[in-house]
């Protein structure tokens, strides 16, 4: 496991070559534009066309066996006035703030104090990105067994005399919430960590040199050189944070399919719900295109990002 | 002193929290080996007084496990082989020439995989109706495959522009056409990227649990991800083969990362630094 860290970047790190281009002023050959075309056409037809088919189906009422009617903002109106989404709408931020807050300070917090290769820092980078190799289905069982009535969370808490706290985690509506949250930061830790150290691997080390220097202790040189270094970094985290949040379904889904009384219900857990089970595709579509819109603005700023140096 | 002071918390800590991660999987790593009269006397909460593999036995053949981790390489690896080889098609067409528009044909492809999958899930379950592939591993396939081409090939566009361009000049000048040039020059020269987005969309396919059940309905076709909760239904308090169902299906990531452990690492960080 000790490749882990010096195998974090080297081709990207290495930077970019000046631009090599070809100066033809003919067309693209036949060969050419099929390469481009055919997988263009697959992506066509199994997400961009799917996509406008979704927008168009969250302004119908449908059950999947008549036709789909046309009823405009219907289904709109209607969740503005669904106490379940509402409350799926609150879950979500909490998600992100709860899930994508604490993801990204551990991750960054263990790339920091992993960074340096010394004894043992290549068995604590595996045992922390362990869990990312694993489904999220598995992640939820492992806890799963953890949070069981008697199981290990509950032996815990009696053995350090706290047996008051102890209730059906998942089952109470109080609590599942917050239930669900810590399997999935367990798992995305490792991984965001993954994307500091390869971040933090590729900031010129003459930097820090100079700081230490000009005399900055280590805080100083923390604030005034790695953080500045890592904003490149740090927007991809939030992007991939944010769209895994909205994302997030598996582990929900695993541990409690959004209940009890959808007191762990997100948006896409409802919005799953709505459509698969309830047959209400219209709705269930009105629900996606709230995600997308909520998506929407950090993929634009990812595409920004990613295009900015880009040809 | 206080350096020799410094390690030791350091270490102290760092072991405390490699416990927290390794801890939960080990413990079911354990309740898998148990008898279920075992768990039902000492509760699950315990450690083991008994073995047993027989768990093991009842996870694989009762759960279908074993049909199911078939189902699951028959949707993984050809996904993950006709992804990689389209976006690197796509890639080598859009990084090494002058391609009209490829500016936003690239930033649509990767749009795309950015979308929330959610606004496909019911329009891609009605078209694979239509089109007779619902409820068929070819639906899964052609899903993965479609949705996670935006992404790969952004990430071998990036590492194909960056390759230098002097051979690709000598073998035009020697008469290859962009064929013979994709095959003989670029591709060898891209498979650290290909090797590393293999390790990881394989990991993404074979974990996947959102587009099975949208496109699968029958238990006998489900891959292994789906399958596990199922089996959670089927042996409600059997945490043993629970556990023990849990363990098979996450074996063959396990051994993927493990494999190509450096490959996969970097394929992470290939999004991040980029």
């Amino acid at each position: 496991m000790s490749t882990l860290a010096p195998a974090t970047f080297r081709t990207s790190a290495a930077g970019p070559t000046p631009k090599q281009r070809r100066r033809r002023a003919n067309r693209p050959s036949p060969l050419l534009v099929a390469f481009v075309l055919v997988p263009f056409a697959v992506e066509s037809i199994w997400v961009f066309w799917p996509a406008l088919q979704g927008f168009y189906f969250s302004l119908t009422r449908w059950d999947g066996l008549e036709p789909p009617t046309f009823i405009g903002f219907g289904n709109y109106t209607e969740l503005a006035g669904d106490a379940v989404f509402r409350g799926a709408l609150v879950n979500t931020v909490i998600w992100l703030v709860l899930f994508g807050g604490l993801s990204v300070l551990g991750g960054f917090g263990m790339a920091l104090l992993l960074q340096r290769e010394r004894r043992g820092v290549g068995f604590y980078r595996a045992a922390l990105f362990t869990p990312v190799v694993f489904s999220l289905v598995v992640t939820a069982l492992v806890w799963r067994v953890f949070y069981q009535p008697d199981g290990l969370a509950d032996q815990l808490l009696r053995a350090v005399g706290l047996e008051q706290l102890i209730r059906p985690w998942l089952a109470d509506p109080q609590t599942a919430l917050y239930a669900v949250i810590l399997p999935a930061l367990w798992r995305q830790i490792g991984y965001v960590m993954v994307l500091y150290l390869a971040g933090l691997k590729a900031i010129d080390p003459a930097l820090h040199e100079a700081a230490r220097m000009d005399g900055a202790n280590a805080r100083q040189r923390l604030r005034h050189v790695t953080i500045p270094q890592l904003r490149g970094v740090n927007a991809v985290v939030l992007s991939v944070i944010v769209i895994d949040s909205l994302r997030s379904f598996d582990i929900v889904w695993a541990l409690t399919h959004g209940g009890p009384y959808h007191s762990s219900e997100l948006l896409s857990t409802y919005m799953y719900s709505a459509a698969f089970q309830s047959l209400r595709l219209g709705y269930g579509s009105a629900i996606a295109v709230v995600i997308f819109i909520l998506a929407l603005a950090v993929i634009l700023g990812y595409l920004v990002r990613a295009f900015r140096e880009d040809a | 002193m206080i350096r020799a002071l410094r390690t030791g918390a350091f270490h102290t800590g760092m072991s405390l929290l490699a416990l927290l991660w390794l801890g939960p999987i080990l413990w079911v790593v354990a309740m898998s080996t148990r008898t279920f009269d075992d768990i039902a006397a000492h509760g699950v909460g315990s450690l083991p007084h008994s073995f047993t593999l027989d768990t093991y036995r009842q996870a694989w053949t009762d759960g279908g496990e074993l049909r199911a981790l078939i189902n699951s390489l028959l949707v993984t690896v050809p996904a993950v082989a006709l992804s990689l080889v389209l976006a690197a098609l796509a890639a080598f067409a859009l990084s090494r020439y002058r391609i009209p528009g490829r500016r936003v044909i690239l930033l649509l492809m990767l749009a795309g995989n950015l979308l929330p999958p959610q606004i496909l899930l019911i329009p891609v379950s009605k078209f694979s109706e239509l089109t007779g592939l619902y409820d068929t591993l070819a639906a899964l396939i052609a899903v993965q495959v479609g949705f996670g081409l935006g992404f790969y090939t952004f990430v071998l566009h990036g590492f194909m522009r960056d390759l230098p361009g002097e051979m690709q000049e000598a073998a035009t000048i020697d008469g290859a056409g962009p064929g013979q040039i994709f095959a003989r020059v670029i591709l060898p020269l891209t498979r650290p990227a290909l090797a590393a987005l293999g390790a990881l969309s394989f990991t993404w396919i074979f974990n996947d649990l959102l587009w099975a059940i949208t496109v699968l309905r029958t238990d006998d076709k489900m891959p292994v991800t789906p399958a596990l909760l199922g089996l959670q239904g089927q042996f409600v308090s059997s945490w043993n083969v629970i556990a023990a169902g849990t363990v098979i299906a996450a074996v063959p990531t396990l051994l993927v990362f493990l494999r190509f452990q450096r490959h996969f690492v970097s394929g992470l960080a290939l999004g991040a630094v980029k």
